[in-house]
């Protein structure tokens, strides 16, 4: 049965998203990887990476404003999310050796590494791990805040730390098996809304018809259901935070000062201390987490001018 | 010899053998507590229990992730935390609190699961062995490193090696959850270190009231 409301060609006629101009795969850890470029072949490159539970096709309006100011733009699908495959296990190395696997599939010299939120903190650990590959850093609200942690009292951090064990720990065990909840590109535009409260309503359906398939019982969303929100690990924000000043090639930072679910809420004094000599760092009020969807022209002209 | 079990993970099979039946299993008095054995980073459940053990339980051992006959995964992703969820898929299986012994990398990985699930683990014996220290306190200064895999993949994963050798323990996580382990359990002492070694994770959990130390037969006796 067709499903009601919105039809794929509705959802797709997003004003401004342009699908990539080449999409390829590469498998340089053995997870194959989808890789998208946007801009022409002949452009020197940029590196492009998206958040965590986001793909690629996230930057169909923001990667072909990067495109058209010079730029070849490749990004790709993190291992389990978009088009890639869905990997036996995920870590943030796995994550950050997939990354400079991808930049070795580009070639040539050097390169601006830009990323946001997860992508902005991987990129950011990729130009300190590959000096030699990164001619400029420019990290889209991927600064980690241990504000959070720091206001919570130690009995209330701990009681969180226990239960988030327990949940993850459940959520392993019901994985078997399990697939994501099919729907209609509606219920799973709201279902998105969860994450993406500040987005329209066009741009959640719109990434619905390229981050989620279809199939006879309708539209599921492609990231692999073994990924979760959270987990349990030893992982602290200042490690992300320590990756910053030992960046020797321009640093330009970003941060939406509107909070929000997926955003760490990160204030601009708690990464000052940390930003590399020279760096700019730019303060976005009334933006949340996603700059570059909330102000994709404003945000596309910042990078622009900052790599020209 | 009853035949190892292969039990999911995920996308993972763990397999889960038997090395010695136990009075239970043979019809001898019932309710002995299992002793499930968790090997260190590179090696393998072993054919037999250690010869210098002794327990009078049924004993068993699981074979990580990208060890042993257990699933070697593709393009690594390795942490202890995720190796949790292979043991946990053994105590699901076990069905039943068991003392758990881990040598090396599987003491860290024993301590976790006695966090993540005191009710199901009687008690914890931590042994020196392989990748027992990790990768220190802090992630340092890692560049990125791909191994070189052998064309035919093979077990212990190279992968596995390179990112649980260098999977970072920092003293006041080690000893949150070792906080954990004595809360969540029956026992006075349910953390048992018999190592030599005492890396900074080691050295703060000991300070965890609960967590005691001793030699391994000492340890083993005390958790039957």
């Amino acid at each position: 049965m067709e499903p009601s409301g919105t039809t794929l060609e509705q959802a797709r006629a997003h004003p401004g998203a342009e699908r990539p101009c080449r999409r390829y795969t590469v498998a340089p850890c053995g997870v194959e990887l989808a890789v998208s470029e946007w801009g022409d072949e002949g452009d020197p490159p940029l590196l492009l990476a998206h958040g965590g539970f986001d793909f690629a096709g996230t930057f169909d309006v923001f990667a072909p404003m990067l495109a058209r100011g010079g730029w070849r733009v490749v990004s790709w699908d993190q291992r389990g999310h978009g088009d890639s495959a869905r990997a036996h296990l995920y870590s943030w190395e796995a994550d950050l050796r997939d990354a400079a696997g991808v930049v070795e599939s580009v070639g040539g010299g050097p390169m601006p590494f830009v990323g946001h939120s997860k992508g902005g903190r991987l990129i950011t650990h990729l130009a300190n791990s590959l000096p030699h590959r990164v001619s400029a850093v420019v990290n889209l609200d991927g600064l980690p805040s241990h504000r959070a942690m720091s206001d919570m009292p130690d009995h209330e951090r701990t009681r969180r730390l226990r239960t988030e064990i327990s949940a993850w720990l459940e959520h392993r065990r019901s994985l078997v098996g399990k697939e994501r909840r099919p729907g209609t590109i509606d219920e799973l535009a709201q279902r998105r809304r969860r994450m993406n409260p500040r987005m329209s309503d066009e741009w959640l359906r719109y990434l619905v018809t390229v981050g989620a398939e279809r199939s006879a019982d309708g539209w599921r969303w492609k990231v692999d259901p073994a990924l979760r929100m959270g987990g349990f690990g030893p992982w602290q924000p200042q490690w992300s935070l320590l990756q910053l000043p030992g960046i020797a090639v321009p640093f330009l930072g970003v941060l939406g000062l509107e909070r929000e679910e997926m955003g760490w809420g990160t204030r601009p004094d708690e990464v000052l201390a940390y930003l590399p000599p020279g760096a700019r760092f730019e303060e976005l009020d009334g933006v949340g987490h996603f700059v570059h969807i909330e102000q994709p022209r404003m945000v596309a002209d910042l990078v622009l001018e900052f790599l020209s | 010899m009853t035949s190892p079990v292969e039990l999911r993970h995920n996308r993972v099979k763990v397999v889960l053998h038997t090395l010695a039946a136990g009075p239970e299993i043979t019809g001898g008095r019932a309710g002995t507590r299992p002793l499930l054995l968790l090997h260190g980073l590179g090696e393998r459940t072993a054919r037999h229990p250690p010869a210098h053990l002794r327990w009078p339980g049924p004993v068993f051992g699981l074979d990580f992730t990208g060890h042993g006959r257990s699933t070697v995964p593709v393009g690594g992703g390795y942490t202890s935390e995720v190796l949790v969820g292979d043991v946990d898929a053994a105590l699901c299986h076990l069905d039943r609190p068991v003392t758990v012994l881990g040598r090396g990398l599987g003491a860290y990985v024993g301590l976790l699961a006695a966090a993540a699930r005191p009710d199901a683990v009687h008690g914890t014996v931590l042994a020196d062995g392989p990748g027992f220290a990790g990768g220190g306190v802090d992630p340092g200064s890692r560049s990125v490193i791909r191994p070189e895999i052998p064309s035919e993949g093979g077990s212990p994963d190279q992968y596995a090696l390179m990112e649980l050798s260098d999977d970072v323990r920092p003293p006041d996580y080690a000893r949150t959850l070792a906080g954990f382990a004595v809360d969540g359990s029956g026992q006075d002492t349910p953390i048992w270190v018999a190592a030599t070694v005492r890396p900074p994770w080691v050295e703060a959990i000991l300070e965890v009231p609960g967590v005691a130390s001793g030699t391994l037969q000492e340890g083993l006796d005390g958790y039957c």
